[in-house]
């Protein structure tokens, strides 16, 4: 929820061994670190980050699905490459490092979509450049790539993105679906159905999220009561 | 002139940064638990906002002309840079003041909303004194958000709210609410 990820005390650079780097993860399968992120660490419904994205474009699935699809590209890309330069990077300069190479990806993915959906990279305008400010990338690079060998890091990096994407489209599914009476632009309910306008306005998107959380917590509550009936 | 005060009302009310346009939305989170650090936070912003304004219509005019692919990388690294003079400046020259802000400074380089303005200014192509203008409306409309925002917080910390609505899931459908009473403001207008 914070923009900036709780550092670490680091106070020596990352070593050798990664398994003395202070503050690094603990081992885990590859699969278990794809996983993290869609599930008990989901970037949107558990840890708040990357909100401005999550909000302003879920007004619609085909919107909703590119960005997600953008962040995971660069949650790959800039943790593939922060994890590669771990031990080259001094501690001092590390997040003005992390922000360059995010911006990298981020300026790729933004020429990418520019090249190949030229709509949607209209309709989300500005909020691909975003990206770079999205807390989720600095976050996970932080706290996470610099810390652990690349193959961990592209899994974390994509587990994330899974996980953002898959909350994005939630969202963006309900959004559409009682805004326009529609999902990726087909009509569901014909001619007859009075759209709910106000799903496609941002007050909508933080209702839809704001709803989506009280549900969760709700479930979360009532699993919670089971265990402690059956314990 | 009244181009200028369109500008200014229009990004503090109609098109609210953080309401209406979905920036910033970290720290009006984050940091709206109290209307004290909400409000400080909200004036450093708006000063690292007017900052902003001016390097990126300087990157824009004598730099970014021709390497327009260069502008996502150029502003972030322009950003980080001035958080960190004004960061290095503060505690030199004014150390109240930075005591004062403390961790709300460096966090302000993640802040999307300092980011957005640099790019809705390139898109919009306002001048210096419209880009000037531009950024003041940001900032105070964010310094207005985040203030109403921790008001209202202050005041569910004395109320008794259901457990599952205790953590985000009330600040979201509160958000909702403000962002559709500033909703009312669209009747006066759209952005351009």
């Amino acid at each position: 929820m914070t923009a900036v990820p709780v550092a670490a005390p680091v106070s020596a650079p990352p070593s050798s061994a990664p398994a003395l780097v202070p503050g690094a993860p603990p081992p885990a399968t590859v699969f278990a670190d794809v996983w993290r992120g869609i599930g008990r660490e989901n970037p949107v419904l558990v840890q708040f980050l990357g909100m401005c994205p999550t909000m302003a474009v879920t007004n619609v699935l085909a919107n909703g699905l590119a960005m997600g699809i953008a962040t995971t590209f660069v949650l790959v890309g800039s943790g593939l490459f922060v994890s590669l330069f771990r031990k080259y990077i001094a501690h001092e300069v590390r997040i003005t490092s992390y922000i360059l190479i995010i911006a990298t990806f981020v300026t790729l993915a933004d020429m990418l979509l520019a090249a190949t959906f030229p709509d949607i990279s209209k309709a989300l305008g500005p909020f691909i450049p975003l990206i770079v400010a999205n807390c989720l990338l600095l976050g996970r690079a932080e706290a996470f790539a610099a810390k652990v060998p690349v193959h961990r890091a592209v899994a974390d990096g994509f587990g994330m993105g899974m996980g953002f994407t898959l909350s994005l489209c939630l969202l963006s599914t309900i959004r559409e679906v009682l805004g326009k009476g529609s999902i990726l632009g087909h009509d569901l309910f014909g001619p007859r159905f009075e759209p709910w306008v106000f799903m496609m306005m941002p007050p909508g998107g933080f209702l839809t999220l704001g709803i989506a959380l009280l549900g969760l917590a709700w479930v979360m509550e009532l699993k919670k009561r089971r265990a402690l009936v059956t314990a | 002139m009244s181009n200028l005060a369109w500008i200014f009302v229009s990004t503090l009310l109609v098109n609210n940064f953080t309401l209406v346009m979905f920036l910033g939305l970290c720290s009006f989170f984050g940091v709206t638990a109290k209307v004290e650090t909400a409000w400080r936070l909200g004036l450093a912003n708006t000063f690292v906002l007017i900052l902003t304004a001016l390097s990126a219509w300087v990157l824009n005019t004598f730099v970014l002309a021709r390497t327009p692919f260069l502008r996502t990388i150029a502003f972030i690294v322009v950003i980080a840079s001035v958080v960190q003079i004004l960061e290095m400046a503060l505690k030199k020259y004014i150390p109240v003041l930075f005591r004062q802000l403390g961790i709300y400074l460096p966090l302000i380089t993640t802040n999307c909303a300092i980011l957005g303005l640099a790019l809705f200014q390139t898109s919009r192509s306002y001048t210096l004194v419209e880009g000037l203008v531009f950024a003041l409306g940001a900032g105070f409309g964010l310094t207005l958000a985040l203030s109403l925002m921790a008001s209202i917080r202050e005041r569910i910390e004395l109320t008794d709210v259901p457990a599952v609505a205790r953590r985000m899931g009330l600040v979201l459908v509160i958000a909702s609410c403000l962002s559709m009473a500033f909703m009312g403001f669209a009747g006066m207008g759209s952005a351009e």
